[in-house]
């Protein structure tokens, strides 16, 4: 992994403005792990991300750091200076801090002049662009990268299919989203606590779920982690960091907080990453998260797969600003727009958020644009409200894959022969672990009543007697294949 | 979760030794719950927060002695033990229960240096830091998702809602994954999560903030409700509550908190699944919880008076229901009250009703009355407020018809 080059000035939350314009920061923090100098200049050139910093920022009030476990109130009492060329009388103080005024009244328009750029690497055709920064990557992790993003979209074709054929009862698949899926997941560790949406199996299967494990829950059969309480693609593994998926959508962000904040308690060097699409954003959970993690300080990383659409609502719908990204300084936090199908510029910034979250205990958002290629779910006919060379064209010319693809040959370390053995391999798997699944027995009646509690009361007993005596007495209404 | 009377984990000697689950074992014989005025500044309230038991009592420390038929004087009257106002009480199990694990923590609204609306976590800030005793923005739904994520992860969060009633903005976070996450995941993830906070109709508090939310959380599967009416069983719940493994949610009642009473200076936890015995007796059952406790106490010496014997007994455990202690007294008493402050629909008293009538249908003598608040939103001006919630007239009036 490259090395953090992102020495720059911090935005710290307490600063002395001094004449030079150089900033200190002043606070110490006993969970911060950092060893940054406490005098930083600003510095122009980045890895990772610029700073914008810009001259408003100097005057801040003590803002309260959630940091101690213990009292430390005293080591954390900062002084505010401000010297004598400060122009006070052109500053009114505020609830919230001095704000300079101004005579003429003008309101802020509703998005910029330009939309915010979007970050990316390689170009249409998997060349690296010139001048790009990006942290590079390992011949190892970048055939690893792709070969699980082949693997994801092999498991999505093959599993939609079974579905199709009425041997699973549902399923979503994330084409066209490998990239996000399998970048941000490479550019984690596997300490760090993922709570996803439900389009994000890539990173499960970055973390070592097998193939079996993911049919498992499909079929919801006893092998099943989740014992065959969910709806197929509800994975969830504790030993992965993978916290189980919940359909309700956006309910994982200030879930997400709650993981960071833990974390932090515990001066754990791993943050929380949560994922969501565009439409989660309209959710009351959406602002909350993100509110709660600025004010919190907690390492929490924002994904949002803005794929376009919403089910059927495109994102001209959904929101009305410039996309997600604009929403991050809203709420005090870093953000970034990536170009979601480009897997290095997603690696990248994932890499580099990581960091800030880590070290700085500040949450990060990165929107990555990307496109959904596949239906919502399998309940849905996206063709009903897009057109098909709408669909076609993001499949083909924009595939994430292929354009990755295309880099991982050029730098010689994957051909033809490999590819053609690894999709031969995959199918051969997944067909075998499919048979496996689907032969298995499902759990037994007694998971029915189990983990509602931790132990089972007598209520569920009772209902769990009733419920063995009904399907003894009438055994021929009641499926066969479940052992009591 | 054990059935009731076997000695579960969390319960010490104190509480699994008898069924007669009474305070009085602790206390003097004749034990004084008296009302002093509210201290501290308490959100909303007024500053003489006492029990509506007559209309215009004086401003003193109000005696309730238990009303007890038969001489019962077990216990040797003692001295020890230390008292305090209920809302100190579950700031005492908190804060035991903080230093006892550093994985507990509090989070809610003004819970930090504020103290909590309540003053429930008072002074916890200044202890164990902010980090600790998290002072949240205003999104419940968020903080409670925040506390279950943090659950998920290792924590033991308490999440503090201002009210009980501003906890339906987190329904969805309670229902959805509260309850459902340790099932859903195979038992992996586990939430021992306690959701607290004051509820039940206040002095004028308003419609919005006199809500009875055990009625609408009772369904959720994977979740426990208790409530707590004295500050012995607040700090005992309390700690049990923490203890859990299970999302617990812990009522407490907005009139309730300044009860004072002289609690055991050991350490004790109650079961979160036990019923509390208030009052032994013969005639008809009376079941209860939470605030009602006190107008059925105060009807029980009218009903002695007038040569009744009535059994009242403290339900406290909401979800599941101890059916177990409650099945004992319909078997020696056939006849049944329930006396609550929810609404008439879909209240704790109906599905206890159901419950009861289920198990216990062949020893009823008569009927199961249910006592509740009318299907109406809380009214702001005091006389008709008080005539939503069940006096102790009416209490009185039941038990005569019911033994008729």
């Amino acid at each position: 992994m490259a090395s953090s080059s992102w020495l720059l000035m911090r935005r710290s939350r307490a600063l002395i403005h001094h004449k030079n314009f150089s900033f200190y920061s002043l606070f110490s923090s006993s969970s911060c792990s950092s060893s940054s100098p406490l005098l930083k200049k600003p510095h122009a050139q980045s890895a990772g991300y610029s700073n914008n910093y810009s001259s408003a920022h100097h005057h801040f009030r003590f803002l309260r750091r959630f940091e101690s476990t213990k009292a430390e109130a005293a080591q954390l009492e900062l002084q505010h200076y401000v010297t004598d060329d400060d122009d006070n009388n052109r500053a009114i103080d505020f609830p919230g801090g001095k704000v300079a005024f101004t005579s003429e009244m003008r309101f802020i328009s509703e998005a910029s002049q330009k939309r915010v750029p979007c970050y990316r690497v390689l170009d249409d055709n998997g060349m690296a662009m010139k001048y790009s920064n990006y942290v590079q990557i390992s011949k190892e992790m970048a055939v690893k990268m792709y070969s699980d993003m082949v693997t994801l979209q092999t498991m999505d074709s093959i599993f939609y299919e079974v579905q199709r054929q009425g041997r699973i009862s549902f399923y979503l698949t994330s084409i066209g989203e490998e990239a996000v899926n399998i970048g941000s997941a490479a550019a984690l560790s596997s300490d760090d606590i993922i709570l996803p949406q439900y389009r994000e199996p890539g990173v499960l299967l970055w973390r070592g779920f097998t193939l079996q494990q993911f049919v498992d829950q499909l079929f919801g059969n006893k092998s099943d982690l989740g014992k065959g309480r969910q709806m197929p693609i509800h994975y969830g593994s504790n030993k992965h960091n993978y916290f189980t998926v919940s359909s309700p959508i956006a309910t994982q962000l200030p879930q997400a907080v709650g993981a960071a904040y833990s974390l932090k308690m515990d001066g754990k060097s791993a943050c929380a990453v949560t994922y969501f699409g565009d439409g989660s954003t309209s959710e009351g959970d959406f602002h909350a998260g993100l509110n709660f993690a600025a004010v919190m300080d907690a390492p929490v990383i924002f994904i949002c797969r803005n794929n376009g659409w919403a089910i059927s609502t495109p994102v001209e719908e959904q929101f009305r600003s410039d996309g997600v990204v604009v929403k991050g300084q809203a709420y005090g936090i870093w953000s970034i727009r990536v170009d979601g199908n480009d897997a290095l510029a997603v690696y990248s910034a994932v890499h580099t958020a990581r960091e800030i979250a880590i070290k700085e205990k500040r949450p990060v958002l990165i929107e990555a644009l990307t496109y959904r290629v596949g239906h919502h779910s399998t309940s849905d006919d996206s063709t009903k409200y897009r057109p098909i060379d709408e669909i076609e064209y993001w499949k083909m010319e924009r595939n994430p894959v292929n354009r990755f693809k295309r880099w991982v040959e050029r730098n010689g370390w994957w051909n033809d022969s490999n590819e053609s053995e690894l999709r031969s391999s995959l199918r051969k798997q997944l067909m075998q672990a499919i048979q496996v699944a689907e032969k298995a027995q499902k759990p037994p009646l007694e998971d029915m009543f189990n983990d509602v509690y931790d132990r089972l009361p007598s209520n569920l007993e009772e209902q769990e007697r009733v419920l063995r005596e009904i399907v003894k007495k009438h055994p021929e209404d009641y499926p066969s294949d479940v052992p009591l | 979760m054990a059935t009731l009377f076997q000695g579960v984990g969390a319960v010490t000697p104190f509480s699994a030794s008898t069924s007669l689950h009474s305070n009085k074992l602790h206390l003097p014989p004749r034990k004084s719950l008296s009302l002093s005025e509210s201290r501290g500044a308490i959100f909303v309230h007024r500053s003489d927060a006492r029990l509506n038991l007559k209309p215009a009592t004086p401003k003193q420390d109000l005696l309730i002695p238990n009303a007890i038929a038969t001489k019962g004087d077990t216990s040797t009257p003692t001295k020890s033990g230390h008292e305090l106002l209920l809302f100190e009480a579950l700031r005492e199990g908190l804060e035991e229960e903080m230093e006892r694990d550093p994985r507990v923590c509090v989070m809610g609204e003004d819970v930090g240096h504020y103290g909590g609306s309540y003053k429930v976590t008072k002074g916890l800030a200044e202890k164990y830091g902010d980090l600790r005793v998290l002072d949240t923005p205003i999104a419940e739904n968020s903080f409670t998702g925040m506390g279950i994520g943090a659950a998920m992860t290792g924590l033991r969060p308490i999440v503090e809602g201002m009210n009980m009633g501003f906890l339906l903005l987190a329904f969805n976070q309670i229902s959805n994954n509260c309850g459902m996450l340790h099932y859903t995941s195979g038992g992996q993830f586990t939430i021992p999560i306690v959701i607290r906070g004051p509820g039940g109709v206040g002095r004028q508090l308003g419609a919005e903030h006199s809500q009875r939310l055990e009625s609408y959380f009772q369904s959720i599967p994977g979740i426990q409700m208790v409530a707590c009416s004295t500050p012995y069983n607040a700090k005992g719940l309390m700690k049990a509550a923490i203890r859990s493994e299970n999302p617990v949610i812990l009522f407490e009642h907005v009139l309730l908190y300044n009860l004072k009473e002289r609690i055991p200076d050991e350490e004790y936890v109650l079961s979160l699944e036990e019923a509390e015995m208030v009052r032994p007796g013969e005639h008809v059952t009376i079941l209860t919880y939470s605030r009602m406790r006190y107008h059925v106490m105060q009807a029980a010496k009218t009903l002695v008076n007038k040569g009744y014997d009535p059994e009242v007994i403290d339900i406290r455990s909401l979800k599941p229901f101890d059916l177990y202690t409650i099945g004992r007294s319909v078997k020696k008493t056939h006849r049944v009250l329930i006396v609550e402050e929810c609404m008439r629909t879909g209240g704790i008293g109906a599905s206890l009703t159901a419950a009861i009538t289920e198990n216990f249908h062949d020893y009823l003598d008569a009927p199961i009355v249910c006592l509740s608040s009318q299907d109406v939103p809380t009214p702001y001006a005091g006389t008709l407020e008080e005539w939503t919630v069940v006096q102790p007239a009416q209490i009185v009036t039941a038990v005569e018809q019911l033994c008729q």
